[in-house]
């Protein structure tokens, strides 16, 4: 639900689109947002729970580091609950980085018994990052050997597990020295060997150390990890060490990432799936690859990184132009806003175009730059991998849907971001829709549907309109919901999409879209025909359930205002089949919306004719006289079920409410005539009732009758009190006459 | 393309090539070759000795060749194919100029006009990559291009309708010594247990009946393909009562080229090698558009 709400507010309107863009300014890569912080507004239930884990781990964090002398962990339920707290969260959700400094020290100081330590250091997972400045403190607890040797074990294990999630290495590769004197100690050998081998760089390769190591060889014999720190020296200066060394060596150190990998793993998922806003990048960015498939078809969004490819024609470049050097920027340290403001002109995108997905400040760029091959590049990489990935095409592959899940929201995720369509979508819905079950990933694939770009209605028709038809006809009711909300974002998305071509075209004069403007209204049109026709039926269908009710009626709140709001010249009325229902609806909250869609409607037609009348502009567009005369109908059975008690007799629409007298009075309902209107509809009953007992409390006869006349202005009011605001604007400009001209006939 | 020296294209013939499609390679460029080819094995070479860093150019066990073919291709508008080669070098005797080719894979393009025509100049439009070697190689080369290109690759399936059309064009194809028999291959769905039926045709006698279905030569229509299946069909059914509609076709070896669904190949005539290339240049694109 938090998910939902997000990525719809990213959507909707524009402001808050925009909103979100400068909340994107702070977002830093490995630092993940905070799910709490950024939804402070609406918490849920979940959020509240996320809120107390919070806070037990800062009590937790606390009490480790006041605490002073040794405690048993047998006897002090304190050190139990809080030693429990750090292992339950680290396990689920990782640490936050500003954990590791108190937990490491409290580790290596050997304050506490090696049991408790060691549980400790097994809980060490980072969320994101681990400061530098933790390990080198810890580091030196390290040197100062207050804690046991397998704790020391231990933490250097855990320190090559989490090298790549040290935020940096400088300080790390100035303690190199001192990493290098453990190598005497035999149990700590094979490990620190591996923590050098990964500390390595070339001026690390120093004469002296060659000999040590050389004589250690001697004195151990040959050790594999021995070996690997030589032939790595060997690799960096050959100059300097001369032995021969066995060529083939299948592994040179044994797998220490023990008793963290699967926690890492677990983390890693689950940070991925609940970040609220973007999917921000762990480090190394390598999603796990939990499965064995084929190499090709791992779904996994790529990683930022340069492109290497251009490496020979940038130094030639050089060569030329001397301030070419530093020409383009690294897009890996591309973290901030203001950093991605300094270098915009001198950025180069990744080699592989799908990480973009994950990194909102190259969308921004993306935005930017309206690079032909940009576009091309993804749409190749995410065309082929939709279509390879997607679990009810390909078979066997059912069991990884929860991950194609997570990728069709990442796409689109981007989709809102862009607040563009990608193609490579649109083509995947057309070739998978046909065969989907509408079950499987249901809302990811609605909400792609709501992207698909505007382009050619006929081609909608056959390959989304036709599919999705069948589905939505034999589905159930909240299918039939959710088909409507997205197709009502569709339209709001083509909507939107025309009103930025407008502004922009007005700029430039380039038609940068193939299609023509009466091209647009026609497909416009059509959708809407196309929504107004299937809910007619889902109507039927539905026993015109109140809910699927409201879904439509949200879908015509947009249409009957789509000539003012998005200037666009269309004006389409829903059917009866809908009008009707919702006129006649037992629900007052759907009779209510069904007037402010009619008042809106009224609006736009009275500011077209204004517009026809004066003539500002030429109108190559206008509204028939068939689309007055409908609304005109509609507008005499309104007022006629809400004010005069006539629509059965003045109804003039082919499927309205025209009844004979001779019907009505089989009927047996006594002054028919005046009897249905804002206080006997089904929908207004129960506020007359309410009405009556707060009037007249003493009189039980429920006596409709009794409102009218000045009362009938009371308890108009009471209904506007109500938070019936459509009614209130609908009687305001559709009745004002009839009801001034009746207030005085009754006040006379 | 007539000039094409058959010598320079030999290497595909008579081996089974795996089949998969690519999409525009970007940024790749013919002039540097020799240096995709340094960056390539020093690739495999840490691929292969994960752990340890390896220097760019350094001696390694694998040699990594990177060449352009240019007799591969239909008209002027396809790119030139481009061959990956991987040689082991005896490890006993390094001097030793004895290699040995262990995997090969073939980017190539014949008569693609229509998916290269509107592509921008960055890209280079080599839809089809056939595969000989383990696995383990093909990932590991697929994955480089796949990051310095920015491309995708996908296995190529064969349908049985493209295999049907197969069957027919091959059979119809002049072949000087007709010894190899047409066979096609169907497996039976829904068993428990798998069932294959194998049908050998005489190549002549296949080809006197698709010469009498086929209406204008050098011409073939859908409608043709599937009277020439139906006429096969019905007679093993008079024969065997076994309905081989009902069942999927799986492989076609003709005396032309064999071709299996799972996307595998084998080149048999050097005569035909441009034209099944363009058949399959097709199907690439198909897959990626």
């Amino acid at each position: 639900m938090q998910r939902r709400q997000s990525s719809e507010s990213l959507k909707k309107p524009l402001q808050v689109h925009h909103k979100n863009q400068t909340d994107l300014s702070a977002w830093r890569k490995g630092r993940r947002t905070d799910p709490e912080k950024s939804l402070q507004s609406r918490q849920s239930p979940n959020d509240k729970k996320n809120v107390s884990e919070q806070d037990s781990l800062e009590e937790a964090l606390s009490y480790f580091e006041q605490v002073q002398e040794r405690v048993s962990l047998k006897k002090n339920s304190v050190l139990q609950k809080h030693l429990t707290t750090v292992e339950s969260i680290a396990l689920q959700r990782g640490l936050p980085p500003e954990g590791f400094d108190v937990l490491l020290k409290v580790a290596l100081s050997g304050k506490l018994a090696d049991t408790v330590n060691t549980r400790l250091l097994k809980s060490l997972v980072p969320a994101s990052v681990i400061p530098e400045t933790s390990v080198v403190s810890a580091v030196s607890w390290l040197c100062v050997s207050k804690c046991s040797g397998s704790i020391q074990l231990l933490f250097l294990r855990w320190l090559i597990t989490m090298f790549d999630f040290v935020n940096h290495k400088e300080e790390l590769h100035a303690l190199y020295g001192f990493f290098f004197s453990f190598l005497q100690d035999e149990k700590m050998c094979p490990y620190i060997c591996h923590l050098l081998y990964l500390l390595t760089r070339k001026e690390s390769v120093k004469p002296f150390r060659i000999r040590r190591l050389l004589d250690l060889q001697v004195k151990m014999g040959l050790q594999s990890h021995l070996q690997a720190l030589l032939s790595l020296y060997k690799l960096f200066c050959p100059e300097l060490v001369t032995i021969t060394l066995p060529g083939k060596m299948k592994t040179y150190f044994k797998n220490s990432e023990g008793p963290w990998k699967a926690a890492i793993n677990t983390v890693r998922q689950r940070n991925q799936a609940s970040s609220p806003v973007f999917q921000t990048l762990l480090l190394g960015t390598a999603q796990p690859q939990s499965r064995k498939r084929k190499w090709n078809t791992q779904l996994i969004i790529p990683a930022n990184s340069r492109n290497r490819n251009n490496l020979e024609e940038d130094r030639e470049k050089n060569r030329v132009n001397f301030y070419s050097r530093d020409e383009s920027f690294p897009v890996e340290q591309l973290q901030t806003f203001s950093q991605l403001l300094q270098n915009i002109h001198r950025l180069e995108f990744p080699s592989q175009m799908g990480s973009v997905l994950t990194n909102p400040l190259l969308l921004h760029y993306m935005n930017c730059i309206k690079d032909e091959s940009v576009y091309l590049r993804l749409y190749y990489w995410m065309g082929q991998t939709l279509q390879e990935e997607c679990t009810w095409c390909v078979a066997d592959s059912s069991q990884y849907e929860e991950e194609f899940k997570h990728f069709l929201e990442t796409v689109h995720k981007t989709e809102c971001f862009l607040q563009e369509g990608f193609s490579s979508c649109e083509e995947f819905l057309y070739k998978s829709l046909p065969l989907w079950d509408g079950v499987c990933c249901r809302s990811q694939v609605l909400r792609l549907v709501s992207w698909i770009p505007l382009s050619s209605f006929s081609e909608m028709k056959s390959h989304l309109c036709d599919p999705l038809v069948q589905l939505f006809f034999t589905s159930s009711l909240y299918f039939k919901c959710s088909v409507i909300e997205s197709l009502k974002e569709l339209l709001q998305n083509w909507l939107n999409w025309h009103v930025i071509h407008l502004d922009s075209e007005s700029d430039s004069q380039v038609h940068s879209s193939n299609t023509t403007f009466s091209g647009l209204v026609n497909m416009v049109a059509e959708l809407i025909h196309y929504v107004g026709w299937i809910s007619t039926v889902a109507l039927r269908l539905e026993n015109n359930h109140t809910f699927l009710l409201y879904f439509i009626l949200d879908f015509y709140e947009t249409v009957c205002d789509i000539y003012l709001r998005y200037n666009l010249p269309l004006l389409i009325l829903p059917p009866p089949g809908i009008f009707y229902p919702a006129l006649l609806s037992m629900d007052s909250v759907n009779l209510n919306q069904l007037c402010y869609i009619m008042y809106r409607y009224r609006t736009n037609l009275v500011a077209a004719k204004e517009n026809e009348l004066s003539k500002k502009q030429i109108l190559q567009f206008k509204f028939s006289s068939q689309t007055y005369q409908e609304y005109n109908q509609y507008i005499i059975a309104m007022v006629g079920c809400l004010w005069t008690s006539n629509a059965f007799q003045k109804d003039t629409h082919p499927q309205g409410l025209r009844m004979d007298d001779e019907l009505l009075k089989k009927t047996a309902v006594k002054e028919f005539k005046t009897s249905f209107n804002i206080v006997c509809h089904p929908a207004m009953m129960g506020y007359a009732v309410l009405f009556l007992q707060q009037a007249w409390p003493d009189d039980t006869t429920f006596n409709f009758s009794l409102i009218k006349g000045k009362r009938w202005n009371w308890y108009l009011e009471y209904l506007y009190s109500q938070g019936l605001k459509g009614l209130k604007v609908f009687i305001e400009s559709s009745i004002n006459r009839v009801s001034q001209a009746s207030h005085s006939k009754a006040e006379n | 393309q007539d000039n094409a020296d058959p010598q320079r294209t030999a290497f595909l013939l008579r081996k089974q090539w795996s089949l998969y499609s690519v999409t525009p390679l970007y940024r790749f460029s013919t002039a540097h070759l020799k240096h995709y080819a340094r960056l390539l094995s020093a690739f495999v070479g840490a691929e292969k000795q994960k752990g340890l860093a390896v220097e760019v150019g350094g001696e390694l066990g694998i040699k990594v060749a990177v060449s352009s073919i240019p007799d591969l291709k239909g008209s002027d508008q396809d790119r030139d194919a481009i061959l990956v080669q991987l040689s082991l070098r005896s490890p006993a005797s390094p001097k030793n100029s004895e290699e040995k080719l262990v995997w090969s894979g073939c980017f190539c393009c014949v008569s693609g006009d229509h998916l290269s025509e509107n592509l921008p100049e960055d890209f280079t439009c080599l839809p089809l990559f056939l595969v000989n070697g383990a696995e383990s190689y093909t990932s590991i080369v697929g994955s480089w291009f796949q990051k310095t290109f920015d491309c995708c690759f996908r296995r190529l399936a064969i349908s049985p309708l493209s295999l049907s059309w197969m069957a027919a064009m091959w059979t119809g194809c002049q072949v000087d010594k007709t010894t190899a028999a047409v066979e096609l291959l169907f497996s039976v769905p829904c068993l428990p247990y798998p069932l294959d039926i194998s049908y050998a045709v005489h190549p002549e006698d296949a080809k006197a009946l698709w010469d009498t279905v086929q209406k204008t030569p050098g011409e073939i229509t859908q409608e043709e393909v599937d009277v020439f299946m139906d006429c096969l069909y019905s007679h093993f059914h008079r024969h065997f009562k076994i309905h081989l509609s009902a069942t999927k076709l799986v492989k076609v070896s003709t005396a032309v080229a064999s071709a299996h669904c799972d996307g595998i190949i084998k080149f048999l005539q050097s005569k035909y090698l441009a034209g099944v290339l363009m058949l399959l240049t097709e199907l690439a694109i198909s897959q990626i558009q």
